[in-house]
C-alpha cells in the first residue's frame, strides 16, 4: 500500500512540476528536503529519547501495569484475544493512556514497542494482524483530550479564547474513532482468518 | 495545561524512587533503546518528508486544492482550510505551518481559523503514523488499515465544519 502511495507522490508531483513548470523549485527540494527529514528527526530525538528513559522508569517500577489497570477494561474489548498480563496489552494501554493525556511524543516510543510485541506473536510475518490494524487505526485518529499545543498556538495568535474549541473537538475526535474503528471492527470480520498467535 | 507533562514525569520518577527502583539506571537504559527505536524509524522519516516537499514544492498541492474546493464547498467546510486538511494526514509539521498560516491570515477566531483548529485536534497524520508503526515491524500487507484511517479523517473534516456552526456561531 505504502509502495503504491508513495510512488503516486513522488512520480505525481515531478509530472505535475513539469507542467506547472516549477522544476527549479522540484530540485531544491531534492537538494533540500532530505536534510530537513534529518533536522526533524534530531529534533525528535532528544525527546523521544527522553521520554522513552522515563517510560523505562515507568515500566520498571509498575506504574505501568498500574495504569494499565485503569484503562483495561474498556481496551480489553478492542482486544479480546490478548492476555491481560501481556506486554503487548500493556504497552498499548500505556500508548493510549499517553495519547490521551496529549503525550504524543511519549506515546510513540510505546506504541512502536506495541507494535513488536504485537509482530512476535503474529510470528513476525508480512501480514497485520487484526489486533494491528485496530491499534494502528486507533493511533491514526486523535485520542487527545486537552490540545495543549493547539491552545497554545491559539493564545499566541490573539485569540480571546483559546480553549473554547475544546467540546467541538471532543465530538469530531469520537466521531472520527467511532468511524475508524467501525471499519477496521468490519474489516476484521470479513477476513478474520488472519490472527495473532 | 502546561502543567500535565511536567506532572506527568514527576510522578513517574518519584513512584520509581519510592518502589525502590534504580532510577538513573532505567532512565539511562531506556534513553539508549530510544536511540534504536529513532534509527530504525529515520529511513521513513526521510522517505515521508521527501515526497510531500516534493508534492508542496512542485504546485500539485495547488491542483489538488483546486479541485477539492467545489466539494468542500458543497459540504460547508471553508475552502481556506482545504490545504491545511490535505497536508493533515500526510504532516504534522506541514500541518502545523498551514495552520499558523490561517491563523495569520483570517485570525484563531475566524469561522475558518476555528475550523482549522478543531480538524487539528481532531486528527492525527495518518500516513506518518500508519508508515511508522508498520515500518518498524516489517509488515507489508497492512490491509485495511488505511481505508479505516481515511475514513476517521474524512469525517474529521466534516464534523469540524459542523461543530463550528453549532458551538461557536
Amino acid at each position: 500500500m505504502l509502495n503504491i502511495i508513495w510512488s503516486l507522490l513522488v512520480v505525481g508531483s515531478i509530472i505535475c512540476s513539469l507542467c506547472l513548470g516549477t522544476t527549479q523549485a522540484l530540485s531544491d527540494t531534492f537538494a533540500d528536503s532530505a536534510a530537513d527529514a534529518i533536522q526533524l528527526l534530531l529534533t525528535l530525538t532528544g525527546v523521544i529519547c527522553l521520554w522513552s528513559g522515563l517510560m523505562k522508569i515507568a515500566e520498571r517500577s509498575g506504574l505501568n501495569a498500574l495504569l494499565s489497570k485503569l484503562f483495561a477494561p474498556p481496551l480489553r474489548l478492542l482486544f479480546p484475544r490478548l492476555d491481560k498480563d501481556s506486554a503487548a496489552f500493556e504497552a498499548i494501554t500505556m500508548n493510549i493512556t499517553a495519547n490521551l493525556l496529549g503525550l504524543g511524543n511519549t506515546a510513540t516510543p510505546m506504541g512502536l514497542k506495541a507494535m513488536r510485541e504485537l509482530d512476535r506473536l503474529n510470528g513476525g510475518r508480512d501480514t497485520a494482524c487484526d489486533e494491528m490494524v485496530i491499534f494502528v487505526v486507533m493511533n491514526t485518529a486523535s485520542l487527545q483530550l486537552f490540545p495543549t499545543m493547539l491552545g497554545t498556538l491559539r493564545s499566541g495568535y490573539g485569540s480571546r479564547a483559546p480553549f473554547e474549541i475544546l467540546v467541538p473537538v471532543w465530538i469530531s475526535s469520537a466521531a472520527a474513532l467511532t468511524v475508524a474503528l467501525t471499519i477496521a471492527l468490519c474489516g476484521n470480520r470479513l477476513s478474520r482468518r488472519r490472527l495473532c498467535g | 495545561m502546561g502543567f500535565i507533562m511536567p506532572a506527568f514525569a514527576g510522578v513517574i520518577i518519584l513512584y520509581g524512587f519510592i518502589r525502590r527502583v534504580p532510577v538513573f539506571d532505567a532512565f539511562i537504559e531506556g534513553v539508549r533503546e530510544g536511540f534504536f527505536t529513532l534509527l530504525q524509524i529515520a529511513p521513513t522519516i526521510l522517505g515521508l518528508v521527501f515526497a510531500v516537499s516534493l508534492l508542496r514544492n512542485s504546485g500539485a498541492i495547488n491542483v489538488i486544492c483546486a479541485a477539492v474546493a467545489p466539494a468542500a464547498n458543497a459540504v460547508g467546510f471553508p475552502k481556506e482550510v482545504v490545504p491545511m486538511a490535505m497536508l493533515r494526514p500526510v504532516s504534522g509539521s506541514g500541518s502545523t505551518a498551514l495552520l499558523v498560516s490561517v491563523f495569520e491570515q483570517y485570525g484563531p477566531d475566524s469561522f475558518a481559523g476555528r475550523v482549522a483548529s478543531v480538524l487539528a485536534g481532531s486528527s492525527e497524520t495518518t500516513f506518518y503514523a500508519t508508515a511508522m508503526y508498520f515500518g518498524c515491524v516489517g509488515v507489508k500487507n497492512i490491509r485495511h488499515t488505511l481505508v479505516a484511517a481515511i475514513a476517521a479523517d474524512l469525517t474529521a473534516m466534516l464534523i469540524s465544519a459542523v461543530m463550528v456552526g453549532i458551538f461557536l456561531s
